[in-house]
């Protein structure tokens, strides 16, 4: 299972690192998030379909590889 | 699960019902989900509408909330460009505008709201794909555009109007725009920015008609427009739920749990309830809401039996020439605003929210997340007002 995060989109919300803080950060000088790791283990699944749900930008995938 | 429940269905498919659906087959559910919108279009995302869209920074395909592909996945009965028109809670079935009607075990109301209007005609909204694409063709260099309301979506509006070169006319009711959100002091603020982007922004003034050549003031007086954007706020979707039986009040009235009545429930801009972490009703048309209680609307569905309270601390965003506005919480009804980091002058602040003994809410302007996220964790913990070594 791969992420991607569709930068351009994001709107600095922070709701995906709220739901799953150890795959996604936020840049501190615009509150853009970018992704700790591109490959999640399978126990922060579920945190990342979370967030891939709440994002307010639709700006996250789950690619099932 | 509940073993007698085979068909759902959802009316409305925007962020709300688009994350009702999504849920409900996350969580498990294997059986039918009919999925009803209005718009002839896939699910696709409304922020971006008075942004990058009315911007021409974006076309219309970067709007879909979900791909093809992974909709397809979802399975649904998905029936676009059909209103419905009318609930039957005793023989649970929608009726749908084509004539058809469906049954349902469990319904997730999620049909959003419409931009109110103002009497006459010619003025455009912006709520649809539709409404932007229309009102980006006509808002170029030199057009004059009148503005009427200086909300958040007539505040956006008139700043990308500002940066394409149209010349911008905001007219607001009341004295600072935004004061019954933000607070006055805040509002003021904002309002600023605009003037000092060229916006003629005139408040304390009241539209009452569109009429030929611009709008009418109550007085009489004659404001000359090009175009006219009637942003004045938003009627929720319930007309034809009028007869259903459910109650209505500025919206479908539930409970804590987002029940209207036992295996009917709303989602989104739509729904009025009871959020406990407040402790008062409200009705929120924030983007983030709407994808929030669609999920916590086709969980409790799921588990009827033992249903979770929605209880979440609201949020939106605002990008306004540089600014982008951050709010977290319940700011309405406010009593006390204290700026607790940045300056007001400088258009970079933290502003913390007093309702009561608590903090109630958080707004920010160009501040980090770090700076952010312990007020949002303040109002989510309704930590006292008189605690926080300020």
């Amino acid at each position: 299972m791969r992420v991607e995060l569709d930068e351009p989109k994001c709107v600095a919300s922070g709701q995906c690192v709220m739901a799953a803080p150890d795959v996604f950060d936020q840049r501190e000088d615009d509150g853009v998030a970018f992704l700790l790791t591109e490959e999640p283990a399978d126990e922060q699944l579920d945190s990342v379909r979370e967030s891939v749900a709440i994002c307010p930008a639709a700006a996250i995938r789950l690619i099932e590889s | 699960m509940s073993p007698t429940l085979r068909r759902v269905v959802v009316v409305g498919a925007s962020a709300a019902g688009l994350s009702a659906a999504e849920t409900l087959r996350r969580e498990g559910y294997e059986g039918e989900i009919t999925l009803v919108g209005a718009e002839p279009q896939p699910p696709y995302d409304r922020p971006p509408l008075s942004k990058q869209v009315l911007a021409g920074e974006w076309d219309a395909d970067r709007l879909a909330l979900r791909a093809d592909d992974h909709l397809a996945d979802l399975c649904l009965d998905l029936r676009l460009g059909v209103t419905a028109t009318g609930l039957d809670l005793a023989t649970r079935e929608v009726a749908l505008a084509d004539g058809s009607s469906v049954g349902y075990d469990a319904l997730v109301i999620a049909t959003g709201v419409r931009p109110r209007r103002l009497p006459g005609e010619g003025a455009h909204v912006l709520r649809t794909l539709g409404d932007a694409l229309a009102l980006r063709e006509r808002i170029g260099p030199g057009a004059h555009l009148v503005v009427v309301g200086a909300g958040f979506l007539g505040a956006e509006a008139a700043a990308v109007a500002r940066g394409l070169g149209a010349q911008v006319t905001v007219l607001e009711p009341a004295a600072v725009p935004l004061a019954h959100a933000v607070g006055a002091e805040i509002g003021a603020v904002l309002a600023q920015a605009h003037l000092e982007n060229g916006v003629n922004l005139r408040t304390g003034v009241s539209v009452t008609a569109v009429a030929r050549g611009g709008v009418q003031l109550a007085g009489g007086e004659l404001i000359g427009a090009d175009e006219v954007l009637i942003a004045v706020g938003s009627l929720p979707n319930t007309e034809w739920l009028e007869d259903s039986g459910l109650t209505i009040d500025n919206g479908v009235v539930c409970d804590e749990y987002c029940a209207a009545a036992p295996g009917v429930y709303a989602a989104g801009d739509v729904a009025r309830w009871h959020n406990p972490l407040f402790g008062t009703s409200m009705r929120i048309e924030h983007r983030t809401n709407a994808a929030e209680q669609g999920m916590a609307a086709a969980r409790n569905l799921l588990d009827a039996g033992s249903p979770k309270p929605f209880a979440p601390v609201p949020y939106f965003w605002s990008d306004q020439y540089d600014m982008k506005i951050q709010a977290h919480g319940y700011l309405r009804g406010h009593e006390e605003i204290a700026i607790v980091e940045g300056d007001l002058a400088e258009r970079r602040f933290l502003a913390a929210y007093r309702t009561g003994d608590r903090v109630a809410g958080v707004l920010g302007v160009g501040m980090p997340p770090k700076a952010i996220r312990p007020w949002r964790q303040a109002v989510a913990t309704q930590a006292p007002w008189e605690s926080l070594g300020r």
